[in-house]
């Protein structure tokens, strides 16, 4: 997506709390129906942004488009956007039914018509029959699903979710995360969902931005942030990752040669990294594009041999660490469990082979700090 | 028997039960006549005089309690909401007055309020009058400026607890469904505040129904309270049980007047939303 024709355009927006940077100059561009996630660890600055697309902070520098229109004399309450906060922000004084209906009251619409959109609301998030309860006898899933329904009710261009699924225990979370992709999808309003679980965020987005320090890492879809991670911060936080210490040995015959800790000398091909000979450099491989075997391979190709160190059964697949024959260095290697009784086949005792493909092999650049 | 039921009962209920004891005796030379009767209840159901200092104190007292909560319902706003350090200095800093003795305060209005007190000689200075402003002092204004300021704190307290306890997000989560300030207010932050306002209405109303200091001091002949006369009653008249009918009869009206106002906030809070 090219600069400035996104549904929302981020344009080197900035926010500072007097001398602290919170946020560093980002741009980003989201598209009309995406699920969009802004991903990092507490501090990262990714509330910040969610709060100043809402409006409830003001922006210390650079413009925020939605749907063509700037936003930066816009006050929250006339923003064509709806949020659910954290805590969820349920009006205790209110029972379920007037807590979704709550927007429409500026709308002056008959009672009979504001009754209506509220019930057919409470049955897109599965409340029918919910709205006479006073809100603090709701569970945190149901008070959840309230939330969502009030901010979906003024069908806003853009909802906003502020970490919504943070406070429900793992199996809700699974359940809602679901429900809230299907929501998505039905109803196709761009979402913006703030998180600090990877693995929600893989699992619902269409892209996500990864940030860190006030400043976006990567963008890219769940395959291309896992797969192609542009830093060795990004490939570190989405996922497992094993990194190796490298160096750039020379480039030739469309090849580039790299001196790898513990590996030796490891070719990929020349496009896999633009670094000239000479650069420090990290390659790094996941987990499950190790293969194990008990025997080197029998065609006598590329394998390293290595000692079993700990196997952790996970039931659909099996977690080893292995240290690298002669070397310091472990590996994770994660291997499905295809066959049954699998894992009995490895020995504790006996030395593996290693064996990966030329194509799991990533180059990172050294991370400028 | 819990220490608080204890003292419920020896504070409160055996005291009561005796005063409606008394309240049905009637006064016979300097001691009291013990045989039970209506008596007192018809003298003051009769004759013009109790009616009318009663609604004259209850109306006093009502209109100090609007204006109290009123004045203060900014103040504690203001500390709850736009006040981000010190905020106990400030809330300490406006009851600060009331470390002072209650007389004490009553005589510095006398000295503001008077005949040639500080407004009075300050708007003849300044030509705006004429002649010192009479209603000034020994008046039901001067009753009701004195109350009003005296029972401030009692008033800052609860409303600032009640505002200070409510959730900033969900300011933000009207703002977010389209409610301007205005709105916020009236849907969000008044109801949310509402245990405040009855605490501070029930603090103020139910004591300075009763109060006789400040009328006695400050309220010349038309600004005398109920107060005054169950005082006179249970002193110079010496008519103890006319001054206990006095008393049932005042309480009984608070607990009516306290039990419609709640229920009114309710109806109205239940409006707003």
């Amino acid at each position: 997506m090219t600069p400035g024709d996104g549904f929302i355009s981020i344009r080197n927006v900035a926010k500072s709390y007097g001398a602290f940077r919170a946020i560093e100059s980002i741009s980003m561009e989201i598209g009309k129906g995406e699920f969009f996630s802004l991903l990092g660890a507490s501090g990262c600055g990714k509330t910040t942004l969610l709060r100043m697309l809402a409006g409830f902070e003001d922006v210390s520098g650079g413009e925020i488009w939605i749907d063509g229109q700037e936003m930066s004399a816009v006050p929250p309450f006339r923003r064509p956007v709806n949020m659910v906060f954290q805590n969820y922000a349920i009006f205790p004084h209110m029972n379920v039914a007037e807590n979704v209906g709550y927007g429409l009251r500026k709308l002056n619409l008959p009672k009979t018509q504001r009754r209506e959109m509220v019930e057919e609301m409470l049955d897109l998030v599965r409340l029918a029959g919910y709205g006479g309860r006073k809100a603090n006898e709701l569970s945190g899933g149901q008070r959840q699903r309230v939330a969502l329904a009030r901010a979906l009710i003024l069908k806003p261009k853009v909802l906003l979710l502020d970490e919504p699924l943070g406070a429900l225990d793992r199996q809700l979370r699974e359940q809602m995360q679901v429900e809230l992709r299907r929501l998505q999808r039905s109803i196709g309003i761009t979402f913006v969902f703030v998180t600090h679980d990877q693995e929600e965020a893989l699992t619902l987005s269409d892209r996500i931005a990864v940030m860190d320090g006030g400043a976006v890492l990567q963008v890219g879809s769940p395959a291309d942030l896992y797969e192609r991670p542009a830093s060795r911060k990004v490939a570190g936080f989405i996922g497992t990752m094993n990194f190796l210490r490298a160096r750039v040995a020379e480039r030739a015959n469309g090849r580039a040669h790299l001196d790898v800790e513990a590996l030796g000398r490891l070719a990929v091909p020349a496009e896999a990294t633009t670094l000239a000979a000479g650069s420090p450099a990290w390659i790094a491989i996941r987990p499950e594009r190790f293969a194990l075997s008990d025997a080197p391979p029998a065609d006598g190709s590329y394998a390293v041999e290595a000692s079993l160190e700990l196997t952790t059964y996970l039931g659909e697949r099996c977690r080893h660490v292995v240290r690298l024959a002669g070397h310091e260095t472990r590996i994770a290697v994660s291997a499905p469990n295809a066959r049954r009784h699998q894992p009995a086949s490895l020995d504790l005792e006996k030395p593996v082979w290693l064996t990966w493909s030329e194509d799991a092999v990533i180059v990172l650049e050294e991370d400028r700090t | 028997m819990s220490p608080t039921l204890l003292f419920l009962l020896v504070g409160v209920a055996v005291p009561f039960l005796a005063l409606l004891l008394i309240s049905f005796w009637t006064r016979d030379g300097f001691g009291f006549d013990t045989t039970l009767t209506f008596a007192n209840y018809e003298r003051i159901w009769t004759e013009p005089i109790f009616g009318a200092l009663l609604s004259r104190s209850l109306w006093i007292s009502g209109v100090v309690t609007v204006a109290t909560v009123l004045l203060c319902y900014p103040m504690a706003y203001y500390v709850a909401f736009h006040v981000h350090r010190h905020k106990m200095l400030w809330i300490i800093l406006m009851t600060l007055p009331f470390w002072t003795s209650y007389l004490l305060r009553i005589f510095a209005w006398k000295v503001i309020l008077g005949y040639e007190g500080v407004i009075n000689a300050s708007l003849l200075s300044l030509g705006w009058i004429a002649a010192p402003l009479e209603f000034l002092l020994y008046s039901p204004t001067a009753v009701i400026i004195t109350l009003a300021h005296a029972w401030a704190a009692f008033a800052i307290l609860p409303l600032y607890v009640s505002l200070e306890k409510i959730d900033r997000s969900l300011l933000e989560a009207a703002a977010d469904l389209g409610d301007g300030p205005a709105r916020r207010f009236f849907r969000i932050t008044l109801p949310l505040s509402m245990p405040g306002v009855l605490s501070a209405f029930f603090l103020i109303f139910i004591p300075t129904t009763g109060d006789y200091i400040t009328p006695a001091l400050l309220g010349g002949p038309d600004g005398a309270m109920i107060g005054n006369l169950i005082q006179l009653q249970f002193g110079a008249v010496n008519n103890w049980p006319m001054g206990a009918a006095l008393s049932i009869v005042l309480t009984l009206w608070i607990a009516a007047i306290g039990l419609v106002f709640l229920a009114l906030s309710r109806i109205l809070a239940q409006r707003a939303a």
